[in-house]
């Protein structure tokens, strides 16, 4: 017979100010099993703990109960209380009388006094059957995978390898740098992007501790936390990097111009490039879409000119397998594709009215024009350019529910730049709100409204071309009018959506994404960095949208997560997960397509009976690393086999007795 | 005028139910962003613009939208419709107000307009097609503007595109009986 | 293609050369419109903006007609189509609507038919169709085309092209020979239905959209509405006293301008009947 104490928390007024504590523990002390029982004011506190300590020792305890809060709040500190008194932590039950009953129930106290009961005699039930439980080690492998090199991979691969942990890096396009490269200055500071920035991707290339692979992807990844297995497919570059120089003849000479992305379209590249003078590594890829060679049609140019011999048009995408013990997804954002959605402003067939990504190009010097801000059109100076919020946030018909979150503080530089850089310029900017949460800059705001900038508070209706005019439809809504702008460029603010392929990334490491499209978080205020799988940390855009100070601000806190995971050789897994009765397990596998985990695997064991041959048969086998007890295999299981250890299929039944019978 | 807020709890849930039975929409969705008044054909002559007219929806202030001639004035366009934001069939609840302010005989603000709707449907109930030169003639002496439009029905005469016969139709009864509906339901309000 | 043709009241009077032209284009197309017997006003703007019932109902008896005779509905007049194809969406989703109307015309009509605009049934048409009966090509006019409201508004009702930046109009007349142009006016509003109850504010509109026309370098108008037809056309005069301007752009509709590349005769077509000259567009074409 289980010798089981009860202790029941007033929590201050909180539960005893609702239930009546004393009589609680002089009713739990009639319950089969229980030999001791008491109430006391805080028994999180130090002296309530010592209590149960005491109680233990005194009373030669072997099973706790605390009837107090929620134990997502304190079942850790009263595991520990357990074993400090010489017991297994898994000993210990909790009944909620907090958020369960006390909190949802103060107006009816003493309803709340009946129901109090059944939940205390409900954990002493399942008290008396609970059995100790060992948590096992699993080994970690000191190793991070960091996917996306933007600001977010960037900062998080540093943080962790100035901590002294091997990171792979893996990006997908040829540079590193993401999109805060191709901004020309910063809000609300106006430091400038690229001086900021480009140090920092120096700096990642030049770590003895972090592995880059540029124009790479990863493939596959298999494993468990602190136990990954990586595959990364290298796309085929065409040019050797071990032979190149980063000279610059082949992307001088090449014939072949296209498109230019980094630009936003607005200039051209060639087919054979780096995507920006300061680009990591600094040595070209051959755009096999666009060269000549691919296309089959006569060329060659690069390879005839290569003074090392790097260009070798039979390069094959190749893969590379890591093990890596933790992971974090950067994989950033990328503007929402408003050609698609706003016939209302053309659908891209005005060439003057652009993205704010371009303009960011527009203003930089390092961009197609210079620095100068000219129009796509025809290369004039635009005098009246009009800036348009929200197109595609805050607009469920036509693009995401959601705000964008830095548009309006990007408008203000925008608009504060065309009234510095452009003599007799006027910036229009229609707005619905303006929401400047963070340090400097609702003053940057006001600022930019100093310099002369018209904000217009009204959703833009349509735009048009009329002559060498954009004709600009809107409303002033404190006016309650319609009003108009002629103007010679207009720039969307378009919503920032995760980047494309993050289901891909998201699938392949297992994480789930919301209904916008972005890595869920596992909690969105307490583990803001952590996804819902264990070993995988989320930081910047491709979480949710927001600036470059909160991303880089997360993706340290992702690397403090990781260093945290990978400064232990070893790690426990979780005692409460699923255990296979392998004698009554018949081997249908029905729990393996349940298990969100992929912890089931078949596996063939040798039974010997006595008196008859021994024979082999199936049964299943859960991974103790990546099993997190979720219990979903409990329930597919026909014959009852497969159990999580600690809600057990008898022990469950005991509570419902206790509560219904 | 100071709008007085206080109180108005019960008049803002029942007209936010009227109007969604009436038209289908939920007003309570409306953001007030202007996307509606900047693309609103007509916005510039109206007393209320489109999006104050959700506003004053919004606060319970029917009867300043019931007499305003913006509801009149709309010409059916959707073109605020198409691009709401917050998908509002805006048009919608435009034709739910005129209809209401019609049978509650508030046309005051825009008297030619609901007389002009009231004439037609008298053509359709009476022939069930529209009968233009009839049309015509009846609201010019209605309004007692008798030779408005007169240089275009000489023309329209004389092209023969306007008869002198009313269309007749063998369904009429058919047409008349939807309209002897439509009074018994709103008797029935 | 056989459809049960909706002409609707406009066409049997203003917009007599719509109709007209629309049966003999339609005929060299292979599309056989079989007109609705006794079919009654849909109700037009005047049944929606008073009563919602009322605005269902009219439409629904003709759609029933058109069931009965087991065919889909073809109508020319975009006022008409965006009416019927309302109310259709109305009958095939709202049950209870559905009993009352049904009830009061003596039906039983569940939205089985579907209603197209002539325009939506010519873009069914195979390309090949139309260019092989090209004689007279377009080739020396440069159309505006003009899509007004109810052609593609509200788009959960029309649907079958952008209601921003529609293109089936410019699409037929291109395989005509013609060039349209691109112009920031396709579907704004030319506010007919207050052109007698408010006419300044009906020519205010108008005024714009041909300023628009004209500034894109249009020799000519096509539309698809009898609405919007009249109320560009015939008031243009009106504009030209009201703003001083001295506007004289052809409006025809769409029907006449590819019956003119088929080489039908004007005659057939009713070109004459307009009230802004259109001999000079007629010449141009030869």
């Amino acid at each position: 017979m289980p010798r089981i104490g009860v202790f029941v928390c007033w929590c201050g007024s909180n539960i005893g100010g609702v239930l009546d504590c004393p009589q609680l523990a002089r009713e739990a002390a009639s319950f089969p099993g229980v030999v001791y029982s008491v109430d006391y004011k805080y028994m999180c506190s130090e002296p309530g703990q010592n209590l149960i300590i005491e109680a233990i020792k005194e009373h030669r305890l072997d099973r706790v109960v605390v009837a107090s809060c929620s134990p997502r709040l304190h079942e850790e500190t009263f595991r520990k209380a357990l074993a400090r008194a010489g017991l297994n932590p898994y000993l210990l039950e909790m009944a909620n009388l907090r958020e369960h009953c006390s909190w949802v129930h103060a107006k009816e106290p003493e309803k709340a006094q009946v129901k109090a009961v059944d939940l205390v005699r409900r954990a002493v039930a399942k008290a008396a059957l609970l059995q100790p439980l060992v948590s096992s080690q699993i080994p970690v492998t000191k190793r991070c995978l960091v996917i996306g090199g933007g600001i977010a991979g960037i900062q998080c691969a540093l943080d962790i390898a100035d901590a002294g942990h091997e990171v792979i890096l893996v990006e997908r396009e040829p540079t590193i740098g993401g999109n805060m490269v191709k901004l020309d200055k910063t809000f609300p500071t106006l430091d400038c992007s690229a001086c900021i920035s480009t140090p920092k991707m120096v700096a990642v290339a030049s770590h003895p501790n972090i592995k880059l692979y540029t124009y790479a992807e990863v493939a596959e990844i298999g494993g468990y936390i602190g136990n990954f297995k990586v595959k990364i497919k290298q796309k085929a570059r065409y040019v050797d990097h071990d032979k190149c120089t980063g000279c610059g003849t082949c992307w001088e000479k090449c014939p072949s111009k296209v498109p230019d992305d980094f630009n936003g379209g607005l200039g051209t590249r060639k087919a054979i490039y780096i995507p920006f003078p300061q680009a990591v590594p600094n040595k070209p890829v051959i755009d096999a879409n666009h060269c000549r060679v691919f296309n089959n049609k006569k060329c060659r140019v690069c390879e005839k000119l290569c003074p090392t011999g790097a260009i070798d048009y039979e390069q094959q995408d190749t893969f590379i397998d890591e093990e890596v013990g933790a992971i974090v997804v950067a994989t950033g954002y990328e503007l929402f594709d408003w050609t698609k959605a706003y016939g209302e402003y053309g659908y891209g067939m005005y060439p003057d009215v652009i993205t704010g990504l371009q303009f960011e190009r527009l203003v930089n010097a390092a961009g197609p024009t210079g620095g100068k801000i000219k129009r796509p059109s025809d290369g004039k100076e635009p005098k009246t350019v009009v800036f348009v919020k929200c197109v595609g946030s805050r607009d469920e018909a036509k693009g995401k529910s959601y705000c964008s979150r830095v548009c309006c503080m990007y408008t203000a530089k925008h608009a504060h730049q065309l009234l510095e850089k452009v003599p007799d310029s006027q910036a229009y900017i229609f707005y619905m709100d303006v929401r400047t949460p963070g340090k400097g800059y609702e003053e940057f705001y006001q600022r930019t409204v100093q310099d002369g900038a018209i904000y217009v508070r009204g959703r833009v209706s349509k735009i048009y071309q009329s002559g060498d005019k954009l004709v600009v439809r809107g409303a002033d809504t404190l006016l309650g009018r319609p009003v108009e702008v002629k103007a010679d460029m207009v720039v969307l603010a378009t919503a920032m959506q995760p980047a494309a392929g993050v289901e891909t990334t998201a699938r392949l490491v297992g994480a789930p994404v919301d209904q916008d499209g972005f890595i869920q978080e596992a909690h969105p205020k307490l583990r803001p960095v952590e996804t819902h799988t264990a070993g995988v940390y989320v930081a910047g855009c491709c979480q949710g949208p927001k600036d470059i100070p909160d991303t880089v601000a997360q993706a340290s806190g992702a690397a403090a997560k990781v260093v945290g995971l990978l400064s232990h050789s070893k790690m426990s897994t979780s005692a409460m997960i699923s255990t296979v009765n392998e004698a009554l397990c018949t081997g249908c596998m029905l729990c393996e397509p349940v298990c969100p985990y992929k912890a089931i695997e078949p596996k063939v064991i040798t039974e010997r009976l006595p008196g008859q041959p021994p024979r082999e048969r199936t049964v299943a086998a859960v991974n103790s690393g990546l099993c997190q007890g979720c219990g979903c295999c409990n329930v597919a299981c026909r014959p009852g086999a497969i159990q999580v250890k600690g809600f057990t299929n008898e022990q469950m039944l005991a509570e419902v007795d206790a509560i219904c019978l | 005028m100071r709008v007085e807020l206080t109180g108005r709890r019960k008049e803002r849930e029942n007209l936010l139910i009227q109007v969604a039975r009436a038209s289908g929409q939920n007003i309570a969705k409306c953001y007030q962003c202007g996307k509606c008044t900047a693309g609103c054909p007509v916005a510039v002559e109206m007393d209320i613009p489109p999006h104050q007219v959700m506003r004053l929806l919004q606060l319970g202030l029917k009867d300043e939208v019931l007499d305003s001639s913006a509801i009149w004035l709309c010409a059916s366009c959707a073109t605020c419709t198409a691009r709401c934001p917050r998908d509002i069939d805006i048009a919608a609840v435009m034709d739910a107000l005129r209809a209401r302010a019609g049978r509650e005989g508030r046309t005051r603000s825009a008297k030619t307009i609901a007389l002009f709707h009231d004439i037609f449907l008298n053509a359709i109930q009476k022939h069930g097609r529209v009968f233009e030169l009839g049309l015509a003639i009846n609201y010019n002496l209605k309004t007692g503007n008798l030779f408005k439009d007169a240089d275009l029905g000489r023309v329209y005469f004389t092209r023969g595109k306007i008869g002198l016969k009313a269309p007749k139709i063998k369904g009429g009864d058919e047409v008349r009986r939807i309209f002897q509906k439509v009074k018994q339901m709103e008797a029935g309000e | 293609m056989k459809y049960a043709y909706y002409p609707g009241c406009s066409l049997h009077a203003t917009a007599k050369e719509f109709d007209a032209s629309s049966r003999v284009v339609s005929r060299s197309l292979g599309i056989e419109l079989e007109e609705i017997e006794d079919w009654s006003c849909c109700g037009a703007t005047s049944a929606h903006a008073t009563n919602h019932f009322l605005s269902i109902a009219l439409p629904a008896r003709n759609l029933a007609l058109a069931a009965r005779m087991g065919l889909d509905v073809a109508a020319p007049c975009a006022a008409c189509y965006n009416r019927l194809a309302g109310a259709n969406k109305v009958m095939r989703n709202d049950k209870e609507m559905r009993r009352k109307v049904n009830d009061v015309i003596g039906a039983e009509y569940h939205g089985e038919v579907t209603v197209k605009s002539l325009l939506e049934v010519f873009a069914s048409v195979e390309r090949e169709r139309i260019s092989s009966q090209v004689v007279k090509p377009l080739n020396n006019l440069k159309i505006a085309c003009y899509y007004g409201c109810l052609l593609v508004r509200p788009p959960a009702v029309t649907g079958f092209d952008d209601p921003e930046q529609p293109v089936t109009m410019d699409r037929i007349l291109q395989i005509c020979g013609a060039e349209t142009l691109e112009w920031g006016y396709k579907t704004e509003c030319c506010g007919a239905s207050l052109g007698l109850s408010r006419e300044p504010v009906a020519l205010r509109l108008v005024h714009d959209i041909l300023r628009m026309a004209v500034d894109a370098g249009a020799d000519c108008l096509a539309c698809a509405c009898p609405l919007c037809q009249s109320n560009l056309d015939a008031r243009q005069e009106h504009v030209n006293r009201a703003f001083g301007t001295k506007f004289k752009v052809p409006v025809f509709y769409f029907t006449q301008l590819i019956g003119l590349a088929m080489g039908i005769s004007s005659r057939d077509l009713k070109v004459h009947s307009h009230f802004v000259d259109t001999s000079k567009v007629l010449q141009a074409i030869g």
